[in-house]
Parts: structure tokens; sequence; C-alpha cells
């Protein structure tokens, strides 16, 4: 599996946000995308998943599932968390796991794994800034896609679950996945390629 | 694949409980239409043929008001936490995840309108043939009212204030569903026109939103996520 882009570039609002981005992500690799405040990394992660459009350049996906398009191989994990604060820790992630098909058998064990398994029946509308991001996390894993595509995913997270995280992501390009991370700070992934926007403006 | 709910069905419910919950805004509707439609008599005076006789257009008045209150939140709560992206990414057709969110707001908010009807219907004097008229005009008509509005959610899904858009935008696509509701539930009250004619037009008008209204929505969703 090899995700590339040609010459993509990005306009919002009558203003071109970047312009000549180019990359190749093949499977097992991590790509980070660091920039200045503004520079479009949250725009191009919502561009390959298909939430925003692509002015110019090209995305393709070789060996994907040619059934499918690209955002649907895709977890884009964005700035906000998609949980509804009046269902349970619980009640939320079966709903993504059931509406993406993946089936609500291990959702247990899933919460587990982000620590939340004792705080299953909590209403989400109770759960910190952090453990909403890791409920939201638990979505990656309960839900098997190919590409991630994390916008900031260590914010928020203390460092004990930032260190999880990476295991996470470890075991997901381990298995043949790859990710693209739109980041600031180091997200604790050797050898990941690195994109940076911006220098063009 | 693992055993777990259809993705359509996994939505119905998860919408219906959030409504349902504590912020859901279900109940809004039935109280708001309680609250108008008790209001009448105290307005009108307590003429009991003429609440009689104009009591069918005002539940019906207040049911088409009542079904549009929670509708700016349909798309715009799942815009605004991030589950609209999501939830475009799956691999179901969005004319049906629309067309599912519409049947979950209709039988959280719609339904209980036509379950309460008879109820507030004797506020306004109707005798039992009028009430069973009523509630069959109201159960074929508020899922055409909901699916109309459908549309209006989806354009004004990106807006902060999109409840008075919303009710402009759909209020005037609601009228003819408005004049046969209303037209085949007094025809069954003072006549003379059969009951059946305006009610079969009800029901096309209903059929017709049921298609129309998810594509538009969707269409609608689709440029307004870019």
């Amino acid at each position: 599996m090899l995700l590339s882009a040609v010459d993509l570039s990005c306009r919002r609002g009558g203003r071109d946000v970047f312009a000549g981005v180019s990359f190749s992500v093949a499977a097992g690799e991590a790509l980070t995308v660091s920039g200045r405040n503004g520079a479009g990394k949250s725009s191009l992660l919502r561009m390959i998943v298909g939430l925003v459009r692509i002015a110019g350049g090209r995305l393709a996906l070789e060996d994907g599932d040619p059934e499918l398009t690209i955002g649907e191989q895709c977890h884009y994990l964005g700035h906000q968390d998609a949980l509804k604060p009046s269902l349970s820790v619980g009640e939320n992630l079966r709903f993504w796991a059931n509406y993406f098909g993946a089936g609500d058998s291990d959702i247990g064990e899933t919460l587990a794994m982000v620590g939340l398994d004792a705080l299953a029946e909590l209403p989400a509308a109770y759960l910190s800034a952090g453990q909403r991001r890791r409920l939201s996390i638990a979505r990656l894993l309960a839900i098997r896609r190919p590409i991630w595509l994390l916008d900031e995913p260590t914010s928020t997270l203390d460092t004990i679950a930032q260190g999880r995280l990476s295991e996470f992501m470890r075991a997901h390009l381990a298995a043949g996945g790859l990710l693209i991370a739109a980041t600031h700070a180091p997200i604790g992934l050797d050898g990941a390629k690195r994109l940076r926007l911006g220098e063009l403006q | 694949m693992m055993r777990g709910q259809h993705p359509l069905a996994a939505l119905l419910f998860r919408d219906m409980r959030v409504a349902v919950r504590v912020g859901g805004g279900a109940l809004m509707g039935v109280l708001f239409f309680l609250v108008v439609v008790t209001l009448m008599p105290f307005a009108l005076g307590p003429d009991l043929a003429l609440l009689k006789r104009i009591g069918p257009s005002i539940l019906w008045l207040g049911a088409l008001l009542a079904s549009l209150l929670a509708l700016d939140r349909l798309f715009a709560s799942d815009h605004e936490d991030g589950s609209l992206d999501l939830i475009l990414t799956g691999r179901t057709p969005l004319e049906l995840v629309v067309a599912v969110k519409g049947f979950a707001h209709w039988l959280t908010t719609g339904l209980p309108l036509v379950v309460a009807a008879p109820l507030i219907g004797l506020f306004l004097n109707l005798d039992a043939p009028a009430e069973g008229a009523l509630v069959l005009t109201l159960l074929v008509g508020t899922p055409a009212l909901t699916f109309i509005g459908l549309v209006g959610a989806a354009i004004a899904v990106t807006l902060r204030r999109g409840g008075v858009l919303l009710a402009v935008l759909v209020l005037p696509l609601t009228v003819p569903v408005l004049i046969f509701g209303v037209a085949a539930a007094n025809a069954a009250v003072v006549g003379p026109l059969p009951f059946g004619t305006p009610f079969t037009i009800l029901c096309a008008l209903t059929v017709a939103s049921l298609v129309v209204g998810p594509f538009a929505a969707a269409a609608a969703l689709r440029q307004e996520m870019e």
C-alpha cells in the first residue's frame, strides 16, 4: 500500500493555504507534518480523508481496496472527539464500532487498552479532555483501517498516555498500516518521514 | 465480520438515545405543542362550536411549529462535535444516513406529537371521529414535515443561529402538507368534502418528501462540508 500526493494545493476561503505539496507514505511508514499555525496541516489531513476539496494536484492510493475511496480506508482523528456527552463511554465507542461495521464484541478489551474500562458506564460528559482523547484513540483500535490520519494526537494527553499512543502507532505500522500525523511535538516514532508545510509563503 | 448492529441500526439507536436523554430535546416539541394548543381556548374564548370547527387547524399548526423546534440541531450538533466528519468517512451512503437520522428524529419528536394529539384535542372539544381523523392525518403528515425539514437542517448546519433561517426556509415548503392535512382533518369533522381525497394527496406529499428529502439534504451536506 502506497499513499502518494503530487503537487497538492489547497485553497480555502479564497486564500491559498499551501501549494506544491508532494509526499509518499508506504505501508509500515509514518509521516509527520509540521508547520506554523495556519500552514494547512489540518487542511492536508482533511483533504486526504475527503473533507476538503483538492484544489490542484493529485492524491493516489496504490494497492488499497479498489471498492473503497481513500477516505473510507482512513481513520481521521481530528480536533473534535466526536463523542456525545449524554451517552456513556461504552455506548459512544460501541456506536462507532457498529457504524464502521467492525462489530461491538471487543469493546471492553479496547477500552481496557486505553485505560477507560472502569469508566465504561460513565456518561462522556464527565470525561476530562485527555480521557476524551483516549476514547477517540480507542476508536482507531476498535475498527481496523489501514490509514491513520492524526491531527495533534498527543495534545491533552499525559506522558503515560503519550507513551501508550506511541505503542499503538508502532503496532499499527508493524501490522502494515501507515499513518500521517500533524504535530508540533515529537510523537515517539523513530524513522518517521517529515513534511514541513508553509515554506512556500 | 464480527457480530454487531448494522451501521444504520446503530445510528438509529444512537440518535434516539441522544434525543431522549438530558438535553436531547425530544420532549420539548410536545411541551411546546401542549402549551400552544392549551392557550388557544383562552385566547378564543369558551365558544365550544368555534373551537370544534377550528380545532384541527390549531392542532395542525401547533404540530407544524413544534416539529420544527429541535430540527436545527439535527445535523448541527453532529457537525459541532466532529461526528459528521466521521459519518462521512463511513461506508454507508449519505442519503441513507440522512434518512435514518430523519426517521430517528421523527420517532422522538414527531410520533410523540401524534400520540399527544388526542389528549390535547379534548381541550378543543373534538369528538371521537374528529380525533381519529386528526391522529391519522398527523401520523401520515408529520413524517413529511420532518423530511422536508431535513433539507433546511442540512443547509443551516454550519450556521451558529440556524434556527430562524431554518424556519424561514422550511415553513413555505410545508404549506402543501398543512393545507391537505387540515383539509383531510376538517373533512372528517364538518365535510362536505370526502375525507379520502385530501388524505390521499397528503399521503402522496409524504411519500414524495420521504424520497426527495434525503437526497436533497445529502447534497446540501456534501456541499456544506467542503
